[in-house]
C-alpha cells in the first residue's frame, strides 16, 4: 500500500499551507472550484459567497448529486473527502431551511460549503449522496433524525440518534420546544405505560430465533410485514 | 401429545445456501400451545444447524463497548455475517441547548462531548467562535493552547491503549497509562480547578494563566512518559497474542477509508498522511516540527503503532512549546469578549456595566457562519457555526469525528469473529458522549 500525501495535485512550487492570519468577514480569495462548477453547471450554480476565508456556493438542492460526483471524479477538484452534512434552521421562520455539505479536497488542500435552500411547505427531500460518499451514511440519517429532511435513494433511511418509534417530531426544528413536547411527569408516565419491547426493530426481530417466544401481536405485525415485503 | 411439523417461517436476512445451493431450514416442532423445541423432532430427523443463524446483542450496557454502544450481530457459527450498530443511548441535545445559550455558556458542553480531551474540545470550540468574531489570540495564549491540545492527545491515547489492552486481555498497560494519565489530570486541577470537564477556554483566551511551578510538573511528565511508552511498547509491539489479535483485523484500505470519511488516527493507519494541524493549520502548528505517523495495512495493529507515534510526536512538540512559551496577556485585548478586570468592574462604573452586559447579554458575533477544523485524538473534530448577530448561535454543529469512524464498523467487522468485533469496536476509540451528543 502506497501512501497518499495530501497535496499532491497541487505545483510543485505551491508553499505548506499556514495558520490564517486577518481572514477579512466578508470577501477574499475564492475557492476555484466555484468558477469550474459554473463552467460545468452553468445556471445550476446560484451564487457564493466567501464569509471568513470559506466558500459557499449555493446551488439547486435536486442536483446534488450529480454536482458532488463531477467535483468527486473530476482530476481537476478531486473532492475525495465528505466531512460534513448538516442542515440549518433559521430563527426567522420565513427563512427557508439550508442544507450544507461540507466537502475537503485531499490533494488540492481545498475546502467547499454548499448549500441549498429547501422550502418548508413542500415535500423535504433531497437526493442522497450516500452512493457517493459513505460517510453520509450516517450523516443524513442524523439530518433526518434531527430535522426530517428525507433523503432520496439512501440506503437505509432510519432514525438514529432518537428510536425507531419516536413519533414528537424532529427535535433540532426550530418549532420543537426545548424541554421536549411533554412535561417530565407526563414522560415518566408514557415510558412506564411503554411496550419495552416497541424500541427493537423488525428487522432484528424478524431475524430472531425466538420468535416463537414474542408475544402474539408482534408475531402477527412481522408476519403481515412478511406479507408486505 | 400430538406434535405438528412446520418450518420457522419467519425470513432469514441473507439465506445462507446449503451444501446443495439450496436454503434449508430447520424443521421445528411446535406442540399444541404453540411452543416449539428441537428435542420434539420427530425420530430420525435430525436439526439442520447449516444455515442458522444466531443473533447476538452486544450492549449497550456492556464493558466491552467503551460506553452504550449497542452492536447487534447476525452470527454464522463464530463468524460475523452482519453488524448493525445502534446509537443514541446517550443522546442529550448539545446542539439544541446550544441554540439557548451566550456563546461562553456553551463551553462546558464541549467538555462532557469527550471527556478524555475536553481541554481540546474547550480550545476546539474557542477557536470557532474567535473566527466568528474575528479575533486573534494572543502568542501566550496560542502556545499555551498547543500544550493544551497536545496533552489531551496524550491521555486520549493513553486510556485507548490501556482500555484496548484490557480488552484484549492484557492488563498490567491500563494501571501504566493510567498513571501517567494521572499526572495529567493533576496538571489540569492545578491549573484551572477540575480534572475531567476543564471549561478551561474562553472567547479570546483561556480561563486562566498558568500557576507558579506547572511547568516544572510538565517537564516531570515529559521525562516519565516516553518511559511508559517504551515498557508498554516492549510488552505489546511483539507480543504474540497482541500481534495475533491486531494483524489484519478491520482491514480499511487508504480509498475506502477516505470514502468513509474516516480521520485522525483510523484515516492514517490506511495510508493517507492527513493531519488538520498540517493540511489546514492552525495555532501556528505548520512552525513546529513534527511527523505524522502513517501506517500501510490500516489494521488495528496499524492504529495502535500510529497512536503510539502519536503520543511520542505530541511529547515532541510540548517540548517545543515550552521552549518557545512567552510571557504576556493570555487574553486578548477585546472588549466585545474579555471581562474587565475584578478590581475595576467592583470600583468603576464603566466596567461594571461592561461586566453586566457582558455576562448578561452575552458578546454578539457579526452575522456570518464558520467551520474551523482541530485534528482531535479521534479524528476531524470542527465546530460549524452560524450567528445571526444575536448572542446565541442559530446552529452549533458539531462534526464528530468517532461518529463518522464508527459508521464503518459494519463494513470492518464483517466476515470477522465474534471476538475480534471487541478488538475492531476498540480500535475506533469510540467516546459514545461524542457520538450522541
Amino acid at each position: 500500500m502506497t501512501v497518499v500525501l495530501p497535496g499532491a495535485a497541487l505545483p510543485r512550487a505551491t508553499p505548506d499551507p499556514v495558520t490564517p492570519r486577518g481572514i477579512p468577514h466578508r470577501g477574499g480569495d475564492v475557492n476555484p472550484s466555484v468558477d469550474a462548477l459554473r463552467s460545468r453547471f452553468g445556471t445550476v450554480i446560484d451564487r457564493h459567497e466567501v464569509t471568513w476565508g470559506e466558500t459557499c456556493v449555493w446551488i439547486d438542492a435536486a442536483t446534488i448529486r450529480e454536482v458532488v460526483l463531477w467535483l468527486r471524479d473530476d482530476p481537476a477538484q478531486q473532492y475525495d473527502y465528505l466531512v460534513d452534512v448538516t442542515a440549518v434552521e433559521h430563527r426567522d421562520l420565513e427563512l427557508p431551511l439550508e442544507m450544507v455539505w461540507h466537502l475537503r479536497s485531499l490533494p488540492f488542500r481545498r475546502f467547499l460549503r454548499i448549500k441549498a435552500t429547501l422550502d418548508k411547505d413542500a415535500v423535504l427531500e433531497v437526493p442522497s449522496i450516500e452512493p457517493v460518499y459513505k460517510a453520509a451514511n450516517w450523516l443524513e440519517r442524523e439530518v433526518f433524525d434531527m430535522f426530517g429532511i428525507n433523503f432520496a435513494g439512501h440506503s437505509d433511511m432510519r432514525r438514529i440518534l432518537m428510536w425507531d418509534a419516536y413519533s414528537e417530531g424532529h427535535p433540532l426544528r426550530k418549532d420543537f420546544p426545548l424541554r421536549g413536547r411533554f412535561s417530565r411527569s407526563e414522560q415518566l408516565t408514557q415510558a412506564l405505560g411503554a411496550n419495552p419491547e416497541a424500541p427493537y426493530a423488525m428487522e432484528e426481530l424478524s431475524v430472531a430465533a425466538a420468535f416463537h417466544e414474542l408475544p402474539a401481536d408482534m408475531r402477527a405485525r412481522l408476519l403481515a410485514e412478511k406479507g408486505k415485503g | 401429545m400430538a406434535t405438528t411439523t412446520r418450518t420457522l417461517d419467519v425470513p432469514l436476512s441473507t439465506p445462507m445456501p446449503g451444501p446443495n445451493g439450496t436454503v434449508r431450514r430447520a424443521p421445528l416442532t411446535a406442540d399444541a400451545s404453540g411452543m416449539v423445541s428441537p428435542i420434539d423432532l420427530p425420530p430420525g430427523t435430525e436439526p439442520d444447524m447449516e444455515s442458522e443463524r444466531m443473533l447476538i446483542n452486544i450492549g449497550p450496557q456492556h464493558p466491552a463497548t467503551h460506553g452504550v454502544l449497542r452492536l447487534l450481530l447476525e452470527l454464522d457459527g463464530e463468524t460475523v455475517i452482519r453488524c448493525v450498530p445502534y446509537i443514541g443511548y446517550l443522546h442529550c441535545g448539545f446542539e439544541k441547548l446550544g441554540e439557548y445559550r451566550q456563546y461562553n455558556q456553551i463551553i462546558p458542553w464541549t467538555d462532557r462531548e469527550v471527556y478524555l480531551n475536553s481541554m481540546g474540545n474547550n480550545i476546539a470550540y474557542a477557536l470557532g467562535a474567535e473566527r466568528l468574531f474575528g479575533i486573534e489570540i494572543t502568542p501566550r495564549c496560542t502556545v499555551l493552547r498547543v500544550i493544551a491540545m497536545e496533552l489531551s492527545r496524550i491521555i486520549s491515547h493513553l486510556v485507548w491503549l490501556g482500555a484496548t489492552a484490557v480488552d484484549i486481555g492484557a492488563l498490567t498497560p491500563f494501571f501504566w497509562t493510567f498513571q501517567e494519565r494521572e499526572t495529567v489530570y493533576n496538571l489540569w486541577e492545578s491549573w484551572v480547578g477540575a480534572r475531567l470537564t476543564t471549561s478551561a477556554s474562553r472567547i479570546g483566551g483561556m480561563a486562566a494563566d498558568l500557576p507558579p511551578g506547572w511547568v516544572e510538573g510538565l517537564k516531570g511528565f515529559l521525562r516519565s512518559l516516553p518511559k511508559t511508552l517504551d515498557e508498554t511498547d516492549r510488552m505489546l509491539t511483539r507480543n504474540g497474542i497482541w500481534v495475533g489479535r491486531t494483524v489484519g483485523l478491520g482491514v480499511m484500505s487508504a480509498s475506502e477509508a477516505t470514502n468513509y470519511g474516516l480521520s485522525g488516527p483510523m484515516l492514517r493507519a490506511s495510508g493517507v498522511a492527513y493531519d488538520v494541524r498540517k493540511d489546514f493549520p492552525y495555532l501556528d502548528y505548520e512552525t513546529y516540527d513534527f511527523d505524522i505517523a502513517v501506517g500501510t495495512k490500516g489494521d488495528v495493529y496499524d492504529r495502535y503503532l500510529v497512536r503510539m507515534e502519536e503520543m511520542r510526536q505530541s511529547v515532541r512538540i510540548i517540548e517545543q512549546a515550552l521552549a518557545r512559551l512567552p510571557d504576556g496577556p493570555i487574553n486578548v485585548d477585546d472588549p466585545r469578549v474579555i471581562l474587565p478586570a475584578k478590581s475595576k468592574s467592583t470600583s468603576e462604573m464603566e466596567s461594571m456595566i461592561h461586566h453586566f452586559k457582558l455576562v448578561m447579554e452575552g458578546p454578539r458575533p457579526p452575522i456570518g457562519e464558520c467551520y474551523v477544523p482541530t485534528e482531535s485524538p479521534k479524528g476531524e473534530k470542527g465546530y460549524y457555526m452560524v450567528s445571526d448577530g444575536t448572542s446565541k448561535p442559530v446552529r452549533w454543529r458539531i462534526r464528530p469525528p468517532a461518529f463518522v469512524n464508527l459508521s464503518a464498523i459494519s463494513k470492518m467487522a464483517e466476515g470477522h469473529l465474534l471476538s475480534d468485533v471487541i478488538v475492531i469496536n476498540a480500535s475506533i476509540d469510540i467516546v459514545m458522549g461524542e457520538i450522541d451528543r
